[in-house]
């Protein structure tokens, strides 16, 4: 089913999207149908600048357990950086 | 069954609020009075594939548009990228849908070759907008392929922001098909039988399919959830009904 499970964000920095790189103001979380990936849900981000064209996008689509551990990931990289280096 | 000629182009019509948007028309050429189908595209959009479900509609001998619902959010993105654009603006409002498939129908009826009857098909999300729009808007056929929240509300945790639209088939406009997996639970069994029941007691013509080794999206011929066999016996059930509607 299509869930409209999704969550957007303010997001600050840079992404390489088929156009090259842009500045990114905007990411998207939802947990909906892929396009491509093989299974009937995904846990899929959209990096975009919503100022631009969209077809800027820079996107994932992961299985739930991928996403999860990506998540855990980021987190435990953030926390091995030390903070005077996340200002 | 001889072979017929098609014609597709994109074109641009006055959707909601008059806005220009454009759609996939795919015309059966060979046709002098025939029937129109309006092909509602699933929220993953406006791709090659729905186009490819238009052809097959037209390849029946029917003339089909399918609205691009995604337009506004990315008039010259590709239909991923639109999708995920309409996606982040919070998917497609209901009054907007109504409105873009009044164009789509007012389109088709304008055609040389329209016979001014119409149906109307959806898949997934568009299953469920089918069914809407041919509660608000007159139709002769409509084709429900797995319209989840037809009936059922999301559940309490569910952020969803779609609202059940059976309290409004005391209006459906048209016959109803309803094309169902058992193995779905988006809409459930149990949920495909209260539709059922509840447009029985409301005297609306209705038929209803739910196909076993079947899930949600089974006519997604690209996609995993693929089954051959109730797709296959699908596209005859739907054929079969608008050769009688239309």
């Amino acid at each position: 089913m299509c869930t409209y499970i999704v969550e957007t964000i303010p997001a600050k920095g840079s992404a390489k999207s088929t156009k090259g790189w842009i500045d990114v103001d905007r990411a998207t979380v939802s947990f909906d149908h892929p396009v491509h990936a093989m299974t009937p849900h995904t846990l899929n981000i959209d990096v975009t600048n919503s100022k631009m064209d969209a077809s800027y996008r820079v996107a994932l689509e992961l299985d739930a357990n991928s996403a999860r551990n990506l998540a855990n990931t980021i987190l435990a990289v953030l926390e091995e950086a030390p903070l005077a280096l996340q200002q | 069954m001889r072979d017929r000629s098609i014609y597709c182009e994109t074109v641009n019509f006055p959707g909601f609020n008059g806005d220009i948007i454009e759609g996939y028309l795919a015309k059966s050429v060979g046709e002098t009075s025939t029937g129109s189908v309006v092909v509602i595209h699933h929220m993953p959009g406006y791709d090659r594939e729905t186009k490819a479900i238009a052809r097959r509609i037209a390849d029946m001998g029917f003339n089909a548009l399918c609205p691009n619902l995604h337009y506004r959010d990315a008039p010259k993105a590709q239909s991923d990228d639109a999708a995920a654009a309409s996606r982040a603006n919070g998917g497609v409002p209901d009054d907007r849908l109504i409105g873009d498939v009044a164009g789509a129908s007012e389109y088709l009826r304008s055609l040389d070759n329209s016979s001014g009857t119409m149906g109307v098909i959806g898949y997934c999300s568009g299953g469920r907008q089918a069914f809407l729009a041919a509660c608000n808007l007159d139709f002769d056929a409509v084709v429900d392929c797995y319209g989840a929240f037809v009936v059922n509300s999301p559940a309490p945790e569910f952020p969803i922001r779609v609202l059940p639209v059976a309290d409004q088939a005391a209006n459906l406009s048209g016959a109803l098909l309803g094309l169902f997996g058992i193995e779905d639970t988006f809409p459930s069994p149990d949920e495909v039988k209260e539709l059922e029941r509840i447009l029985t007691s409301l005297d609306k013509v209705h038929e209803f399919h739910t196909f076993e080794n079947a899930g949600h999206g089974f006519f997604a011929a690209d996609r995993p959830s693929y089954r051959i066999e109730a797709a296959n016996k699908g596209w005859v059930l739907v054929e079969e009904f608008f050769n009688r509607m239309l």
